[in-house]
C-alpha cells in the first residue's frame, strides 16, 4: 500500500517512557476521524537517537522534525501539517544556542557529524516489519554469502574491514571468527552479548529496539561462516522493549524461512534463541555469560580455554556484542575497504555512544572513529547546560577512565583512549562539568563494581570494598596523608591478581581520577575541603553578616534547628547542628547564605 | 521459505512503499496546495490522483506532497511541480482528470502542459 506521507512515532524506551505509544494511538484516531488514513501511514520506529527532545516524531516526505510532542499536540499535527500543508512552528526541533530551527533532521547540528552505520534503519524502519528491514538492503547480506562467498572468504572480508569488538575488549573481529572455525567440532555455536551492563550505556538496546534484524542477520553470516547452526541471544530481562522485537523479529524470520532448515533454499541451516539474563553485571563478561546461558551460576573462570576452543556447553562458540554485529551485513555489502576506509590507523570505522551527564543533547550518537571529543561535546552534543565549564568525560563505565580538559583534542579510538588513562568500553559516555566532584564519581563507579562483584576472587570481592572503605573515608573528611598512596597500590594489585574482567578493570576510575584529579584528593584530605562542593560532610553553610536582613525565614526553615538569631540582626548557623541539606540557602532571599 | 528472488521482489514493493523516506537530490516533488480554500475548490480528489498515477506508474522518485495557501486562492487547486535544476511550474484550477496528461507529459517526459499553467490565467 502506498501512502503520500508517513508520520514516524519513536517508540524507543526512553520516547516510550514519555508516552509515544499514546502519540501513536491518538493519530490513529485522528487520521481515520478526519479520513486521511487511507493517505497517511504511522509507523512506529526505533530510537532517533536524540532522546533528551523525546517524544519525537518525523514526517515525510518533508522530513520534519518535531521535538517534545505531547499527545494532545498531536490534533494540531494533523489539522495545520498533514491536511493543509502548514508544518507546527512550534513544535519543530530547536538547536540548542537558538541558531534557529532546523525544519529536518539531517540538518540539525546533532545529525550532521553522525554517522550512522550500526544505528543506519534506527528511526527509519518500523523494526516489527521484516520487509522494511528487507526493502533497505536486508537479507541481501546473507544472500550474498550463502551463495558467492566461501567460509574463508567471509572471515577474510571481516579480517581485511579492520571491525574491533564493540562490547569493550576491541579485539579483532574477524580474528576471533578465524578462531572459532578453527576447531573441528560437528556443534558450535554463536553468541550474542546483549548484556550491557555499563551505567547509562543504551547502544545495545537501542539497535536491538530499532534494528533487530541486523543482529539475526549478522549472526546467520557468522554462524556460516565458523559452521554453527544455533545462535543464542543473551538480553536482559529489564529491556523489555527490545526482547519483545526480538521475538517478532526472530518468528518473522523463521517465517521467511531466513532462520531454521534450508535457508534460502541453500541447504544452510541455523537457528536463534533468545536468553534473558537479570541483569548481573559480570554476566557481561564472556565466560559468565557462557555459564548463565547454560543454566549455572553467572560466574567467571578463568581463560584459557578461551570460548572459541572451548565454550557454550564445552563446545567452540563466537561471542560478540550486539553493535559488533550491527556492523557486519553493511561490511559484507560494501566491501571490508569501504569499513577501513573509515577511522583511525587502528581503529576502524564508526562507534557507538551514549552521551549523558552534563550535556544538552542527550542521547545516541555514532560518530568515525578518530572523532575528537571537542566535536562529540560540542558540536554533536551542543556544549554543557547553563553555560558551566567542562572537567571530564568519563568513558567504559565503571571500567573505564576520565578524560580532562586537557584531553579534549584526541582523537577518538581505543589505543588513543588507553594511552590517555581511560577506554573505549561499550560506548556510555557521561559528561561532567566543575560541578561534579571527581572524587565523588571514582567512589560511585566502585560503589557498582562493589555491588556488582560475583564474589569469586578475593582480590575483587575484598579489594573494591576495601578501596570503597578509603574514598568513603577522604569524603566523609576523614583522610589522612598516605590514603592516597595507599589507594594506588591496593589498585595495581587488584589489576594484578583479579579473576575476570570486572574486578581488573575496577580500580580504574579510580586510578584515572587520581591521574588528572590529583588536587582534589589532596584538598580532600589536607584541607578537609571538596572543590565542587558535593561532599556534605566537608560543606560549611555560613550567613554572610553583611547581607543577612535578620528576617528569620532561614532559621524557620531549618529542619534541625541549627539556625538562631534576633529579628534584625545578622543570623548564625550552628555547625554542629546543621545536618547540610541546603534549605536555608535555598530559601534566603538575599542571597546571604552560601556554602563552601 | 522466501528464495532470493521471492526476498528481491519484497524489497522492491516495500522499497516503492518506502520511498519517501529517503532524501533524493534526484526527487521530483509535486505540491498540492491544500489549506482551507485548496481544499474548498477541490484539491484533495486532485491530490488523491496524483498519489494514484504515481503509484501506479511506479515513479519512485516521485513525492507528492501538500503544502498551505500560496495566496492566490480563487485559482485554487494549485499544483506546483519541482523537476530537480528547473524553474518549479505551478498549474492552476486543477482537475482530477487533468492529473493524467501532467504526470505524463511533465513529470514522465519533462514538457510542462502549458494550457494548464498559470500564465494562461492571470
Ligand atoms: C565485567 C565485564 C562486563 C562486560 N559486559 C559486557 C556487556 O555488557 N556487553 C558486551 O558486549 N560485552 C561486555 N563485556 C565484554 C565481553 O566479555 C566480551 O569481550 C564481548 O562481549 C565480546 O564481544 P566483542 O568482541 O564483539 O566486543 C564485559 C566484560 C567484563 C569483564
Ligand atoms: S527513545 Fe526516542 S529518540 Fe531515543
Amino acid at each position: 500500500m502506498i501512502y503520500r506521507s508517513h508520520v514516524l512515532v519513536c517508540a524507543g524506551t526512553g520516547c516510550t517512557s514519555s508516552n509515544s505509544l499514546r502519540i501513536i494511538e491518538n493519530f490513529h484516531k485522528k487520521l481515520e476521524e478526519t479520513g486521511y488514513d487511507k493517505e497517511v501511514q504511522v509507523i512506529r520506529t526505533g530510537c532517533f537517537g536524540l532522546c533528551a527532545a523525546g517524544p519525537i516524531v518525523v514526517v515525510y516526505p518533508e522530513g520534519v522534525y518535531y521535538s517534545h510532542v505531547k499527545p494532545e499536540d498531536v490534533e494540531e499535527i494533523v489539522n495545520e501539517h498533514i491536511i493543509k500543508g502548514r508544518p507546527v512552528q512550534r513544535l519543530i526541533y530547536k538547536e540548542h544556542d537558538e541558531s534557529g530551527v532546523n525544519t529536518t533532521l539531517n540538518d540539525s547540528d546533532f545529525y550532521k557529524k553522525q554517522h550512522r552505520i550500526a544505528l543506519r534503519n534506527c528511526g527509519m524502519i518500523d523494526p516489527e516489519n521484516i520487509d522494511e528491514y528487507i526493502a533497505f538492503d536486508g537479507y541481501k547480506a546473507l544472500g550474498k554469502v550463502l551463495t558467492e562467498m566461501t567460509r574463508d572468504e567471509v572471515i577474510d572480508t571481516v579480517i581485511r574491514s579492520g571491525l574491533r569488538g564493540r562490547g569493550g575488549g576491541g579485539f579483532p573481529t574477524g580474528l576471533k571468527w578465524k578462531f572459532a572455525k578453527a576447531p573441528e567440532s560437528d556443534v558450535k555455536y554463536v553468541c550474542c552479548n546483549a548484556d550491557e551492563g555499563d551505567p547509562g550505556a543504551f547502544m545495545d538496546r537501542s539497535v536491538l529496539e530499532g534494528d533487530p534484524h541486523s543482529v539475526l542477520e549478522a549472526m546467520t553470516i557468522a554462524g556460516y561462516a565458523i559452521g554453527a547452526q544455533q545462535g543464542y541471544i543473551y538480553v536482559r530481562a529489564e529491556y523489555p522493549i527490545a526482547v519483545k522485537r526480538l521475538r517478532v523479529a526472530i518468528g518473522q524470520a523463521r517465517e521467511y524461512g531466513l532462520l531454521g532448515d534450508n535457508i534460502m533454499d541453500t541447504g544452510f541451516k541455523f537457528d536463534i534463541d533468545l536468553r534473558l539474563g537479570s541483569g548481573a553485571f559480570v554476566c557481561g563478561e564472556e565466560t559468565a555469560l557462557l555459564a548463565s546461558i547454560e543454566g549455572g551460576r553467572g560466574e567467571p573462570r578463568p581463560r584459557p580455554p578461551f570460548p572459541a576452543v572451548k565454550g557454550l556447553f564445552g563446545k567452540p562458540t563466537l561471542l560478540n556484542n550486539v553493535e559488533t554485529y550491527a556492523n557486519i551485513c553493511q561490511i559484507i555489502l560494501n566491501g571490508p575497504e569501504w569499513f577501513a576506509s573509515m577511522g583511525t590507523e587502528k581503529s576502524k570505522g564508526t562507534k557507538v555512544f551514549a552521551l549523558g551527564g552534563k550535556i544538552n543533547n542527550t542521547g545516541l550518537v555514532e560518530i568515525p572513529m578518530g572523532t575528537t571529543l571537542r566535536e562529540v561535546i560540542y558540536e554533536i552534543g551542543g556544549g554543557i547546560p547553563n553555560g558551566k565549564k567542562f572537567k571530564a568525560a568519563q568513558t567504559g563505565g565503571p571500567s573505564g577512565g576520565c578524560i580532562p580538559a586537557q584531553h579534549l583534542d584526541v582523537p577518538i579510538d581505543y589505543d588513543n583512549l588507553i594511552s590517555i588513562g581511560s577506554m573505549m568500553g561499550s560506548g556510555g559516555m557521561i559528561v561532567m562539568d566543575e560541578d561534579n566532584c571527581m572524587v565523588n564519581i571514582a567512589k560511585f563507579f566502585l560503589e557498582f563494581t562493589v555491588d556488582e562483584s560475583c564474589g569469586k576472587c578475593p582480590p575483587c570481592r575484598i579489594g573494591t570494598r576495601r578501596m570503597l572503605e578509603m574514598l568513603e573515608k577522604i569524603t566523609s573528611g576523614k583522610g589522612e596523608p598516605g590514603d592516597i598512596e595507599k589507594l594506588e597500590k591496593l589498585a595495581y594489585n587488584i589489576k594484578a591478581a583479579a579473576l575476570c574482567g570486572l574486578g581488573q578493570t575496577a580500580p580504574n576510575p579510580v586510578l584515572s581520577t587520581i591521574r588528572y584529579f590529583r588536587d582534589e584528593y589532596e584538598a580532600h584530605i589536607y584541607e578537609k575541603r571538596c572543590p565542587a562542593g558535593v561532599c556534605k560532610a566537608l560543606l560549611q553553610y555560613t550567613i554572610d553578616p553583611e547581607k543577612c536582613r535578620g528576617c528569620s525565614l532561614c532559621a524557620r526553615k531549618c529542619p534541625a534547628g541549627a539556625i538562631s538569631g534576633e529579628i534584625k540582626k545578622p543570623f548564625v548557623i550552628d555547625p554542629a547542628k546543621c545536618i547540610k541539606c541546603g534549605a536555608c540557602m535555598e530559601a534566603c532571599k538575599f542571597g546571604a547564605i552560601s556554602k563552601k | 521459505m522466501k528464495t532470493l528472488k521471492e526476498l528481491e521482489a519484497i524489497r522492491q514493493k516495500t522499497l516503492n512503499e518506502l520511498n519517501l523516506r529517503k532524501n533524493r537530490e534526484d526527487g521530483i516533488r509535486v505540491v498540492v496546495g491544500l489549506a482551507t480554500c485548496g481544499i474548498a475548490a477541490g484539491a484533495r480528489p486532485v491530490m488523491a490522483a496524483f498519489v494514484d498515477e504515481v503509484n501506479k506508474r511506479q515513479l519512485t522518485n516521485v513525492t507528492v506532497s501538500q503544502t498551505g495557501c500560496i495566496g492566490l486562492c480563487r485559482l485554487e487547486p494549485i499544483v506546483e511541480v519541482y523537476l530537480p535544476g528547473q524553474e518549479k511550474v505551478t498549474y492552476c484550477k486543477v482537475t482530477p482528470d487533468q492529473v493524467g496528461r501532467i504526470v505524463s507529459e511533465h513529470i514522465v517526459n519533462g514538457n510542462p502542459v502549458m494550457e494548464y499553467t498559470i500564465g494562461n490565467f492571470e
